[in-house]
């Protein structure tokens, strides 16, 4: 009942008529028309609205400059705006102070920027640091870095067959040895959202700090860094309806103020001489370099976006949308969805028997579906489920059940393309 | 458009996808390299017996799609039996057909042959496919030059 009042409230095909590039159709040729595109790949990187890029474009035309360092006008102007998005994405995620929320170039650097900053200060040979077995590589690859040059020690918590983390195994693997956990708070294969204040919890009853991977989950869901009690939460503004080149790294500032700087450059100091030279607090001192102003002002716009559309309102829809298509999806023979945790984000994968993604992807394609094929920058999670490389279609808030039932149509005609 | 999907996945090809020949690991073997696709994790191993500067068996194993597989298995077809510098001109020729839309094709490639290599050419229409049309194809080249694994930049 309260989800067909709020569905009626969202009009999904108004929230289209923003996103210019859904009205476009791919593979017309020779005079042909072609498929109305249905896009399917938001988890890679979600379309942008009218709104980001009037944003974007108004910002350069009207008020763009270099930040931080001009006295003239525009100087200050764009500085002004810059840190008022600051303060928005704190506000976004609940964060105690705009100075915990440091702009990086994507979740995959803000990643890395705990990994070096955090890791090679606070962490020794011998020390463990918990991940899962569905991490992302981004939140994968840099702590391997960290183990080659510290040799600390990597533990992984597994899943079960549903893609619910196992919370058994991972209270196991928490021990005194534990310097660092950092965990995904929603897959991107599986749409598994983690418990993260269970998990941020567990960590802190033995003085452990934990990183979460947001990229997916700030899409789908409102997000609270402080009701989990994270210390370190890094989301990426791409796939959140906002420009590519910027992600952000939110720290508890306590931890922040005792990390030394990721990169040395200009913006991060506070006084440079040949005998020493002295840092700025965070987050400046995270933020070596001119930062892409731009893009932060285009995360504004898309922050103000879907804060305008409503988070409960826009995960209401996603919500019925997966619900749909794996009902769906689940009529079609010999199709298997990888990942069925109960409360999951909209992600679908899943393989279809004896027809290998890649031909998957090809074809659907031909009829306009835009989804992805391959093992989602995931490895080790695509061989625990030992289907190696998969199909993902992955929902964001325009899309619409009719796309939902174009996929399957797509489907069943790779299975008749292939006789199966 | 459907066209192009049919043109692609041809019936030959869909049976070669299906039914591989080939597909096995052979005793005799003394050359073999690895060809891996890092975008989807498929893998194959090809295995190639030359003697006298004649390739007398061909073979592969591994995991892929239905263009890579039926490549590989139409490959060994037409690989076996042949010299290694035939194999290497077939080699370039299909590469050719593969990724140029006026492919410059090697002398002394038979219209039989050809004919069997255009089955695969309409891949050209799907250039990230490509890479799977010539994932075995890369393998078999570098184990005739005896090298371990085609090189995951190359295809
Ligand atoms: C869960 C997760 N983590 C990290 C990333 C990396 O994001 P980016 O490439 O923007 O750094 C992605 C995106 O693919 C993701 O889905």
């Amino acid at each position: 009942m309260s989800d067909a009042i709020l569905n009626q409230a969202y009009d999904v095909q108004r929230v289209r008529e923003d996103f210019p590039v859904l009205s476009r159709s791919v593979h017309a040729r020779k005079g042909k028309p072609g498929k109305p595109l249905v896009y399917l790949d938001s988890g890679a990187s979600a379309q942008k609205p009218r709104q980001v890029i009037q944003a974007m474009t108004r910002f350069m035309e009207e008020d763009y400059s270099n930040i931080h360092r001009g006295v003239h006008f525009l100087s200050q102007t764009a500085t002004d705006q810059f840190e008022a998005v600051r303060t928005k994405v704190a506000r976004f995620l609940n964060a105690p102070s705009d100075r915990c929320i440091v702009f990086t170039r994507s979740s995959t650097e803000a990643i890395n920027l705990v990994a070096a900053s955090y890791g090679r200060t606070f962490l020794n040979e011998g020390d463990e640091v918990i991940l899962s077995i569905m991490e992302h590589h981004a939140n994968i690859v840099p702590w391997q870095l960290l183990q080659a040059e510290k040799k600390i020690v990597i533990k992984v918590v597994p899943c079960d067959e549903d893609g619910v983390l196992d919370m058994d195994a991972y209270k196991d693997l928490l021990s005194d040895r534990t310097k660092l956990v950092a965990i995904t708070h929603c897959s991107n294969v599986l749409g598994t959202v983690t418990p993260a204040k269970a998990i941020a919890a567990l960590a802190h009853e033995r003085g452990v700090p934990v990183l979460f991977d947001g990229s997916q989950a700030v899409v789908h869901g409102r997000v609270d860094v402080q009701e989990i009690d994270a210390d370190f939460y890094v989301f990426t503004a791409h796939k959140l309806y906002g420009p590519t080149g910027l992600g952000v790294l939110y720290g508890k500032y306590e931890l922040l103020k005792r990390m030394p700087p990721y990169q040395g450059g200009g913006d991060m100091i506070e006084s440079v001489s040949f005998e020493g030279t002295t840092f700025k607090a965070p987050p400046s001192r995270f933020e070596a370099g001119t930062p892409p102003i731009t893009e932060v002002i285009g995360l504004g716009a898309a922050i103000d976006y879907v804060e305008a559309l409503g988070r409960e309102a826009i995960a209401a829809h996603e919500h019925d949308l997966l619900q749909y298509a794996t009902q769906q999806l689940s009529q079609v023979d010999g199709l298997r969805i990888v990942g069925t945790a109960p409360g999951k984000g909209p992600i679908l994968s899943f393989a279809l028997e004896g027809i290998h993604p890649h031909d998957v992807g090809t074809i659907v394609d031909q009829y306009g579906v835009a989804v992805r094929v391959g093992r989602h920058c995931a490895e080790p999670l695509a061989e625990r489920f030992g289907v190696g490389p998969t199909v993902r279609a992955s929902f964001g808030l325009y899309n619409t059940r009719e796309e939902a039932d174009a996929l399957v149509e797509s489907l069943l005609a790779v299975k008749e393309f292939f006789g199966a | 458009m459907m066209d192009d999907l049919r043109e692609l996945y041809q019936e030959v090809i869909l049976d070669h996808g299906k039914h591989p020949r080939n597909f096995r690991h052979p005793d005799e073997s003394n050359r073999e390299a690895k060809g891996e696709n890092p975008m989807c994790g498929d893998r194959f191993m090809v295995y190639l017996t030359v003697k006298d500067g004649l390739v007398e068996d061909v073979a592969f194993q591994g995991r892929g799609c239905a263009i890579s597989t039926a490549s590989a298995s139409m490959m060994t077809e037409l690989v076996r039996g042949k010299t290694a510098a035939e194999a290497e001109r077939l080699f370039h020729a299909f590469h050719e057909l593969c990724t140029q839309d006026e492919p410059d094709i090697p002398e002394g490639v038979d219209d039989e042959t050809m004919e069997k290599l255009m089955v695969m050419s309409g891949v050209r229409q799907f250039p990230v496919r490509v890479k799977c049309a010539t994932l075995a194809w890369h393998a078999m080249n570098a184990a005739l030059h005896g090298e371990a694994a085609a090189s995951s930049d190359q295809y």
